[in-house]
């Protein structure tokens, strides 16, 4: 098949899987993830095929796969959509559909697949457990299966087919349409169990934050098509001229080009999908999802969307800045929101205590790491380490998901009532679940960047090696000091959970999940450590060259002209194995003697500060002080009490007042004496002239007849009276 | 030959004794007499301007032969609503048929 035809077709079979699910198999579970699971293997078969295919190319940057369609006649020409597979689209083809496919075979496992239906299990919230009686009589309380399965199987396909399609298209536009996509499916997702509160207003909350930065995007894409006239990346990110153009023409506002403001106002809409500083507040509540969920959102799909629209417009921003350059407006921009991001949410992270809600704010840190790296203009290690991220973060998601998983089935078979996710409540699960531990493990020495063997590093390391090459001295210190939190959160994460004794008999009895789970795991582990080898810098020490650094050659020739390689230098290098591994090591010592029932170490140290970590730093509170009360206030006092029920509702009352008050003077003055009394007054009048009358009605014929006979010669007379002599 | 005049005065008079025989008769029956005379009254008045006025035509004639059946029906219909009000009410004295009053 022609290349350009399999392009087309990678993102159909999970929408059709979607609507046969619904349409057809929603009742049968086996069927539904049957066909969901085939269908992200064909989109994963097509990715792969699409990727070695696209290696093979010559110079695939200037000469990218695109196949295009005349869509909607606009003015004198097409609007026309297509697909384009230049390099980098072709990396993100390939990790989504990896990690894709891997989350659809978890989500197997993950929704107890097999298991009883549950005792008192109702759609719409996470399932109980179901009670089983084996062989020697005894009850046990077991997991059951998901009420909603094939609805979850349903929703991921939409989510997948959104995420194909933001990769393959060659427009802003159709790229807005699968990034619309997956916000409606995020939304539902992570209210997919509904009928619990918090998971509602997660669902809410996500969707109208990422809104507010959807808003401004499509301003942007507005924008760039009013000056351009094209929504091609082709024609815009790969034309000097147009970007030339773009960068000369003034806005006014705030002393940008139009390049810097459409620029700024795609990085708004990158902000809200991305979760990076004032619109991060709805990834960690995502965490009311269902784990896969997790996965498909923070690693493999939507926030990676948010920094891949960062990397496609980064031409844009970048449009007449030179290697070397101070950073432009939007630049700066970009770099403060992204490093300051990285810091503040790995803050954030050392705090928490939620297992999932750790990686949320790791997440949050990691995209700002890679917004900061396109700030300051390091392309390729941006999409190096959104590649090796959405490895590693997917495989920590799923990781994270199959210890809930164990624990939750310690927890039913305990009958404990404590919280599943509560890293304080875990310890010792390396012995009960140790595919999990493992694969976790492996996973969190990647988010690390734990040195040389995990693909974290190199990405890592690259990004500081690019900030502290291009002389900025302060991102780079932010970004070292938040790789040191990251670390240090990543193994105190590992400790509490996997390491040491068990703190509850729910941890004791926790058990490894079924190879649907843990097989996913295995494969995303070896990417976690793999993905890195492609990008190794030629100029490392002793095995730089062995591999070439295929990855930067091949993803830099995305853009018109190639970033130039740094030399090498030992600063960064140190820091980052110094951070890794003492973030690594300070997690250990603090962590590894936890108890059941003690408290977090760092609580006496930190005292408040560590309070106020713990409650995310207030941002929901300032929010909710900042936005959703005075909206409250707007909607409830001023709009409903003054304006509704003051003013709109006055004005109606006053109306019907006013109209009372002449209804009833017509009714009095007009209608009751001139209509009724007029009509009355003839009805009267009419009864009395018949009882004048009356006497002549003697019912005497020959009377009648006389009267008749009188009438008539009356009349006569006065006939002939008037046609004789009146002439 | 006799003036038309004549033949209308004896119309007139004819009429006019019909007309007093209907107002002044109690008895329905001759009641109904009184208004067949009145009815020959205006034959005699069809026929006499007929012979006078147009005689090529015979529209006049026709008129006092359709004059004649009506007449006839109106007998037969009259005599036979004063034979039901006498099997009522027991008489036909026009006085006394005085239902159709207030």
């Amino acid at each position: 098949m022609a290349t350009e035809t399999i392009i087309w077709l990678i993102p159909l079979p999970p929408l059709l899987a979607f609507f046969l699910i619904v349409l057809f198999t929603n009742r049968s579970k086996a069927l539904s993830h049957t066909i969901a699971i085939l269908a992200a293997a064909l989109s994963w078969l097509g990715s792969m095929v699409v990727f070695f295919r696209a290696l093979q190319v010559e110079n695939l940057g200037a000469n990218p796969i695109t196949h295009a369609i005349r869509w909607l006649p606009v003015g004198e020409g097409w609007f026309e959509i297509g697909v384009q597979i230049d390099p980098l689209s072709a990396v993100t083809l390939f990790f989504v559909g990896w990690t894709v496919l891997m989350i659809f075979v978890y989500s197997v496992g993950y929704h107890n697949f097999g298991q009883p239906a549950g005792d008192h299990d109702r759609k719409g919230l996470p399932p109980h457990g179901a009670t089983v009686t084996d062989a020697h009589g005894h009850a046990h309380k077991v997991p059951s299966v998901e009420p909603m399965y094939s609805r979850f199987f349903a929703f991921i396909g939409l989510f997948a087919f959104g995420m194909f399609t933001l990769v393959v298209s060659d427009n802003l536009l159709t790229l807005f349409a699968g990034w619309e996509i997956m916000g409606l499916c995020s939304y539902l997702l992570i209210g997919f169990w509904y009928a619990k509160p918090s998971a509602r207003d997660a669902a809410v909350k996500a969707f109208l934050t990422t809104r507010v930065g959807d808003v401004f995007m499509l301003l942007g894409i507005a924008y760039l098509y009013s000056q351009t006239g094209t929504l091609n990346y082709r024609q815009i990110f790969f034309n000097e001229e147009v970007l030339l153009g773009l960068a000369q023409t003034p806005t006014g506002f705030l002393g940008l080009s139009a390049a810097g403001l459409i620029g700024l106002l795609l990085f708004i809409g990158i902000v809200g999908k991305s979760a990076q500083f004032p619109l991060h507040i709805w990834l960690p509540d995502a965490m009311e999802g269902p784990t896969p969920v997790s996965a498909m959102i923070h690693a493999a799909t939507m926030v990676s969307a948010g920094v891949y629209l960062g990397i496609r417009m980064f031409p844009l921003v970048t449009a007449g800045w030179e290697h070397g350059d101070p950073l432009n407006t939007t630049m700066v921009i970009m770099t403060v929101i992204g490093a300051f991001t990285a810091l503040f949410a790995a803050v954030i992270a050392v705090a928490q205590n939620d297992i999932k809600r750790v990686l949320a704010y790791s997440t949050i840190s990691q995209l700002g790491y890679m917004v900061a790296a396109l700030g300051i203009g390091a392309y390729t290690a941006a999409v190096f380490h959104l590649v090796t991220h959405a490895f590693f973060k997917a495989l920590l998601f799923l990781g994270s998901g199959s210890v809930i998983h164990g624990m939750e089935h310690g927890v039913l078979h305990t009958g404990e009532h404590i919280d599943p996710q509560d890293m304080y409540n875990m310890g010792g699960l390396r012995k009960k679940m140790p595919v999990t531990f493992w694969t976790f493990l492996i996973g969190g020495f990647a988010l690390s960047g734990f040195p040389l063997v995990t693909a974290g590093f190199w990405s890592k390391d690259e990004i500081l090696a690019e900030a502290f090459g291009t002389g900025q001295i302060v991102v780079f210190l932010v970004l070292a000091v938040s790789a040191l939190l990251t670390a240090f959160y990543t193994m105190r994460q590992i400790t509490l959970t996997f390491l040491g004794e068990p703190r509850t008999q729910a941890a004791e009895h926790a058990h490894e999940t079924p190879w649907t789970m843990t097989v996913p795991l295995v494969v995303l582990s070896v990417f976690a450590v793999g993905a890195g080898w492609v990008g190794i810098p030629e100029h490392f020490p002793v095995i730089g060259g062995l591999l070439p650094p295929w990855f930067q050659e091949f993803v830099g020739h995305t853009l018109p002209h190639p970033p130039e390689h740094l030399d090498f230098n030992i600063v960064p290098l140190l820091t980052s194995l110094v951070v890794a591994l003492g973030g690594l090591f300070l997690g250990w010592t603090i962590y590894k003697d936890t108890h059941a029932g003690a408290e977090d170490p760092l609580k006496r140290t930190l005292g408040s500060l560590h309070t106020a970590m713990q409650n995310r730093f207030y941002v929901d509170e300032l929010y909710r002080a900042v936005f959703y009360r005075p909206a409250g206030w707007i909607a409830d006092v001023f709009t409903v009490r003054w304006l509704d029920l003051g003013l709109i509702d006055g004005i109606l009352h006053a109306a019907a007042q006013i109209s009372t008050t002449i209804g009833s003077a017509l009714r009095n003055y007009f209608d009751r004496p001139v209509i009724n009394g007029g009509a009355d007054l003839l009805a009267e009048s009419i009864k009395r002239l018949g009882v004048v009358f009356r006497p002549i009605q003697t019912g005497r014929v020959q009377q009648y007849m006389i009267l008749a006979l009188v009438s008539i010669a009356t009349f006569s007379a006065l006939f002939y009276y008037l046609l004789v002599f009146a002439r | 030959m006799i003036p038309l005049s004549w033949f209308l005065i004896f119309s007139a008079a004819l009429f006019s004794i019909g007309l007093f025989g209907v107002l002044s008769r109690k008895n329905a029956v001759a009641i109904l007499m009184g208004i067949e005379l009145m009815l020959n009254s205006i034959n005699i008045n069809l026929v006499a301007f007929w012979r006078y006025q147009t005689p090529a035509q015979i529209a006049g004639q026709v008129f006092a032969v359709i004059v004649f059946a009506v007449a006839a029906a109106e007998v037969a219909v009259g005599l036979a609503i004063f034979i039901s009000v006498y099997r009522r009410r027991r008489t036909v004295s026009a006085d006394e048929i005085d239902l159709l009053k207030w």
